[in-house]
């Protein structure tokens, strides 16, 4: 029982977080704020999908360095699952978006199709969707490479190239740019400690490593699982 | 200095307010659903289904291991 403290205790440290994040986050005090009103809560969960993947993607691409330097084939594998997680978790953060925005963005006095003009001009939108799409070529580019060493070689490089696209389509020109998001032009707030309300930085920390903590628990499943297949194949 | 930060905040939200005829109060919260404890059967709901998530979870992770050790 010990042993299995030891070593899982930052699974259970995970589900700590997450009940209290779900506990506090629809229970505790948040900021009366218009047109956001109690959709203000979403900040624990739609943001952290966006942390979760950025964390996931940055370890992807540390085993896809690791790779290149060791030619070892389980930091491949390492690297590839970390960054199909992080997808699925960009996806969610989108998926979540995009019914956060429909109830906040779009303006009931317009037409949908006004709305829908304001929304797809949102760069973040654009660029998420495009940090995406260059992960999509990633696995697509795996899984069109037959042999393991040169696929691996391929597309560690590949990945450190589809990490740095991260930072102009994410992290740089969304925050040039006006926008419907929080912050805009005048740089991060969600790490801004000025701008976040007190009280939600109270939930929204916790929760941030909650999820990256799902995150990961999921990825390591993924990884031992493939390679158990691994060893089955050569046997 | 947070005195200042709630004054501000209520200063903008009472502007706001004035912009937006429609809102007579501040921003619409949920409430009622607190005020009659409603919101906490949500909750319930919530958490039942992320411990259901946590218990799947656990399984597999055992699962795997179990296979592990047997290196098969």
């Amino acid at each position: 029982m010990f042993n299995i403290m030891r070593k899982s205790w930052w699974k259970i440290l995970c589900v700590i977080l997450l009940l209290y994040t779900f506990i506090g986050g629809f229970l505790m005090d948040v900021p009366r704020l218009p047109a956001l009103s109690e959709t203000i809560r979403n900040l624990y969960f739609h943001v952290c999908m966006w942390f979760c993947m950025m964390i996931l993607f940055t370890v992807s691409v540390v085993y896809a360095i690791r790779y290149l330097r060791s030619n070892k084939l389980t930091d491949d594998i390492n690297s590839r699952h970390f960054a199909a997680v992080g997808i699925v978790f960009g996806v969610l953060g989108y998926a979540s978006g995009i019914v956060w925005m429909s109830y906040t963005w779009a303006d009931p006095n317009n037409t949908s199709f006004q709305s829908f003009g304001a929304v797809a001009r949102e760069p973040k939108l654009i660029g998420t969707a495009i940090a995406l799409m260059i992960y999509f070529a990633y696995m697509v580019l795996r899984d069109s490479i037959s042999d393991i060493d040169k696929r691996a070689r391929i597309t560690s490089v590949y990945n450190i190239f589809a990490y740095a696209l991260l930072f102009p389509t994410i992290w740089i020109i969304p925050r040039m740019l006006p926008s419907l998001h929080p912050g805009g032009e005048n740089g991060n707030p969600a790490l801004d400690t000025k701008d976040i309300d007190s009280r939600m930085r109270l939930v929204f920390y916790p929760a941030v490593i909650g999820w990256t903590l799902l995150g990961v628990w999921i990825t390591t499943l993924k990884i031992r699982f493939s390679l158990l297949k691994e060893k089955r194949l050569l046997q | 200095m947070r005195t200042i930060k709630y004054l501000s905040a209520l200063i903008i939200s009472l502007l706001l307010t004035l912009i937006n005829h429609a809102q007579t109060d501040t921003a619409e919260m949920a409430d009622t659903m607190r005020s009659n404890g409603r919101i906490y059967v949500v909750v319930a709901v919530v958490v039942v289904i992320l411990l259901g998530l946590f218990l799947y979870l656990f399984r597999l992770d055992k699962k795997i291991t179990r296979f592990e050790k047997n290196g098969s």
